[in-house]
């Protein structure tokens, strides 16, 4: 068994008003000094020795994330 | 005999019944076709609703483009099948790699529910020839992640091939790249909008009669059977 991370984000180019919203909220608070936030997503599989990396990448690109407009990132953690 | 086109439910759909209606307003025979199952039921046309298919989990359209009957409707797609996405059904076809594109949360962030005029761009393809060439119809939008997005080869590719069929005037109510609306495939059989095209098909429940020559297109495109 394995724990593996995907994170999901929006590419640079692809407006992100979730994230924007976020951003501008910070100095309503008090939070100075943020200039920028990406929202995206994070997932956690727990995946047992028969998965390899060729089909965690399928996973990620297929299904986890849209390569249209989104990037995203697979690692494999200690469990 | 009439046409007959198909119309499909996933769970969490909400429009099959208004796509429904909208079919059979065109005198053409809507056939229910459900997500579980691969069969096409012999039809001529398939419309993909509105609504918020397996609760829009993950993102709008990634789940149920895996659905048993979609793999079906690519298949058909290919061979030159009519396929038109609402809403919901456009950001299935993106995901599914029908309609290049995806569509994103609102740059407002708001739901956008309202009526809102589109300019006919493109009016040769297979859901949108009974209209003329720039005119501008009043249909229902109602979205919250509606805003088009594509990279700039994409949208230039969209523009120089006529492949924009409707696109907003009067503002751009959700941040939609070149206030695209709703696209076409290479060939013009599928179609894809945000707009709801099926909610304005007679005064008595929609704004106006506008959304109908949608469907009364898909006549022309495919005949009515003898």
């Amino acid at each position: 068994m394995a724990r593996v991370v995907v994170d999901v984000v929006p590419k640079p180019e692809i407006l992100d008003p979730q994230g924007q919203a976020v951003a501008n909220a910070l100095p309503r608070l008090g939070f100075e000094g943020v200039t920028s936030v990406r929202q995206g997503k994070h997932f956690e599989l727990e995946v047992d020795d028969t998965v390899d990396d060729a089909t965690l990448a399928k996973i990620a690109e297929t299904f986890l994330a849209n390569p249209v407009i989104e990037d995203w990132v697979v690692r494999r953690v200690d469990a | 005999m009439s046409l007959r086109v198909g119309v499909i439910t996933f769970p969490g759909t909400l429009d099959d019944v208004d796509a429904a209606r909208a079919v059979r307003y065109a005198d053409a025979e809507a056939v229910p076709l459900w997500h579980a199952d691969p069969d096409l039921r012999g039809v001529d046309a398939v419309v993909v609703p509105g609504g918020f298919s397996y609760g829009d989990y993950l993102r709008c359209g990634a789940i149920a483009r895996f659905a048993p009957v979609m793999q079906s409707v690519i298949e058909a797609a290919g061979k030159g099948m009519p396929v038109l996405g609402i809403c919901n059904g456009f950001q299935i076809l993106c995901e599914a790699g029908l309609l290049p594109g995806a569509l994103v949360r609102n740059s407002k962030l708001h739901f956008v529910c309202r009526d809102q005029w589109l300019k006919v761009e493109n009016n040769t393809t297979a859901w949108s020839s009974r209209y003329e060439r720039g005119a501008e119809i009043l249909v229902p939008l109602k979205s919250g992640e509606g805003g088009y997005q594509a990279d700039q080869r994409t949208l230039d590719e969209l523009e120089g091939e006529g492949r924009v069929v409707f696109r907003y005037v009067g503002g751009n109510p959700n941040g939609s790249r070149n206030e695209i609306a709703g696209i076409t495939s290479a060939n013009g059989r599928v179609v894809g909008l945000m707009p709801h095209p099926e909610h304005a098909i007679e005064a008595l429940t929609g704004p106006t009669d506008d959304g109908l020559g949608v469907f009364l297109s898909l006549i022309d495109a495919v005949g009515v059977p003898a």
